[in-house]
């Protein structure tokens, strides 16, 4: 980009035409996200019914996506997959961070053993492949939406602890917080009342750069059949079902799901990745 | 000397630890789950009698106390008695030696041919920051890590082996060929198609990481420096660049055995291959826990060695390390 040339002004005009364009990401992003989500959840099962007369109809006006063996419309059966699969991404996410939060925080305003112990616990979530320790807690939990949720709600935590910790490290030595202990405040008074809202903008971009990896883990464990049950429609379900009539060249089957899982967590990282330019005033310059 | 050993000698100390904790969990989520060994064992519509059933349970030891089974499980593998898979019908060990045979060539080769070219692909991107080459290369990155493994190996099943019909759409050998005249290139010509898939998946992360720390060096002051003494592109890329990156994008590629192995899972999924992570699934499906918790206890065991690598290589590569000026959680917390 050749910035260098222009006038004061015009430079002037750039940011702000910048700025308008990131923010502008952002809500596309968000209404689109948003919009899948509510469109999934209102949607009339009528619209991805079994239907023989049309089985393995390739892609065209009426069946964007096509329709598979039983002649169900893969566009609808899509929508309601990532409408599903977004929202229990969004919930488990949320927990997660919830516990990410905690340990984040407590780890950093208590330190000793209790940050000796959150880390033990990090290594420890770490030591098994994620993979793996997706499928242990599902098999515990039973299969199923709950075992999903929980297990992925278990297993992401590890990554945003560290990034609250390492914030809360910054302020924890700095004169206001200081001060606030002198003055005989109690360490879960300052946690709440200083550190935390110093930490929330970069807790709130950790836990929406979580939901993709959410979402993701979600429809591997589907796919290998220990998430999401058959007869719901899901992104893992939708995808483990090609598999069967993919050597037979029904290749819409696995394209347009997955093209929509990946655009949905592309979003997410829009988002994210925008927000993080938006807040933080060092870049925001750049 | 001394000190160095000693680091190692601590690292494993709490990495031996964490891995006896690993197991700890992984035997209590798997003896709590509902899913029945017994009834798998013997299979949903068996006629067994309840007493024959309490008979086998007993002898099992279902209803002891679980510290008391945690125990015996362990003495029984260190033992090296890994009880016997109710999937396969055969002692856990054997299973696992045949499948990590198999997969353990799949993960070798994704692993050098994606450090590679992730390396080689990085540094060529980076250098040319903002080019061609490097918009395209970022994005395609920046793409196959937003996607689902699977659905790569889907993709890569539909393009190569069904409409290109270049390589075979699964298993390990070919069907119907006998075990003893199966060669060394049938073998090679189906791991292929898995190999690509996890090739462009783990080459991303190493791709990204190179480009992101050659960007960082090429704008520091010594490059600034070396251009002034007049070094070309070429020296510059040789004497500096490779020496400052090349020790830490190692250390990430062997820290990524646990993204490997997951990806590994799911791609001998997609192309049903006889691998340890097709075993996975088997033995969650059908509640085969002997092998589910062999497989556990071994994938912890390969991402620690992993894990121990990256962390030994720093400290007997990096000077700064060796002389203690700063310790192995700076250049970690650096990396992250």
């Amino acid at each position: 980009m050749s910035t260098h040339t222009h006038t004061h002004t015009d430079k002037k005009r750039f940011e702000f035409n910048r700025k308008t364009f990131v923010t502008m990401m952002v809500i596309f992003a968000v209404v689109y996200l948003v919009g899948v989500g509510i469109w999934g959840l209102f949607m009339d099962p009528e619209s991805y019914a079994v239907n023989y007369d049309a089985k393995f109809v390739s892609p065209n006006f009426d069946h964007p996506f096509g329709t598979d063996f039983m002649g169900r419309d893969m566009f609808s059966r899509c929508i309601k997959a990532l409408s599903n699969s977004l929202i229990i991404g969004v919930l488990a996410s949320l927990f997660s961070s919830f516990i990410a939060l905690f340990m984040g925080v407590a780890s950093a305003v208590f330190g000793g053993w209790v940050d000796k112990f959150v880390n033990w616990c990090v290594d420890l979530c770490q030591g098994l492949p994620h993979l793996v320790l997706l499928i242990l807690i599902s098999f515990m939990l039973g299969k199923g939406v709950n075992g999903v949720t929980l297990a992925v709600i278990f297993t992401h935590w590890p990554s945003l602890t560290r990034i609250v910790r390492a914030e809360v490290m910054q302020v924890r030595s700095s004169q206001y917080v200081q001060a606030a202990y002198k003055m005989g405040k109690t360490k879960w008074q300052v946690a709440a009342t200083h550190i935390l809202p110093h930490v929330i903008p970069s807790y709130v971009i950790g836990l929406i750069l979580l939901f993709p990896h959410a979402i993701m883990h979600e429809a591997s464990v589907t796919f290998l059949g220990f998430g999401l049950p058959k007869e719901m429609p899901a992104i893992g379900v939708i995808l483990s079902e090609s598999m069967d009539y993919l050597a037979t060249g029904k290749w819409w089957l696995a394209v347009f799901p997955g093209l929509m899982l990946l655009v949905a967590v592309v979003l997410f990282d829009v988002i994210g990745d925008n927000l993080k330019k938006l807040w933080n005033p060092q870049s925001g310059n750049e | 000397m001394n000190k160095k050993m000693k680091n190692v000698i601590s690292e494993s100390i709490r990495m031996a630890l964490l891995l006896i904790a690993v197991s700890i969990i992984a035997f209590f989520l798997v003896i709590n789950s509902p899913i029945d060994p017994l009834t798998s064992y013997v299979g949903p519509e068996s006629t067994l009698s309840q007493e024959a059933r309490d008979e086998i349970a007993e002898y099992w030891g279902l209803y002891d106390p679980p510290a008391e089974r945690f125990m015996s499980w362990v003495g029984n593998i260190v033992r090296g008695d890994w009880g016997d898979s109710i999937t396969y019908k055969r002692p856990v060990k054997d299973v696992i030696s045949e499948r990590f045979s198999y997969s353990f060539g799949l993960m070798a080769c994704t692993w050098v041919i994606s450090g590679l070219l992730g390396f080689v692909v990085g540094i060529i991107s980076g250098m040319r920051e903002g080019g061609w080459f490097d918009r395209i290369t970022k994005y395609f990155c920046l793409m196959v890590k937003s996607a689902p493994t699977f659905w790569i190996g889907l993709l890569v099943l539909v393009i190569f082996a069904v409409e290109l019909k270049w390589f075979p759409i699964g298993m390990a050998v070919p069907l119907g060929k006998p075990a003893n005249e199966v060669t060394f290139w049938d073998r090679l010509y189906h791991m292929a198609l898995p190999v690509i898939t996890l090739s462009i998946i783990s080459m991303s992360d190493i791709m990204l990481y190179t480009r992101q720390k050659l960007i960082e060096i090429i704008n520091s002051d010594f490059i600034l420096y070396a251009r002034a003494r007049g070094e070309n592109e070429k020296q510059i890329v040789l004497r500096h660049v490779i020496r400052n990156i090349a020790l830490p994008a190692i250390t990430v590629q062997f820290a990524s055995f646990s993204e490997l192995f997951g990806g590994m899972a799911l791609a001998e999924n997609v192309f049903s291959y006889p691998g340890i992570g097709t075993a996975t699934t088997a033995a969650a499906v059908n509640g085969d826990v002997p092998l589910l918790l062999g497989i556990a206890v071994c994938s912890a065991v390969f991402v620690f060695a992993g894990n121990l690598m990256a962390n030994v290589l720093y400290g007997v590569f990096d000077p700064r390390i060796k002389e203690g000026v700063i310790t192995y959680e700076h250049t970690h917390a650096h990396s992250h």
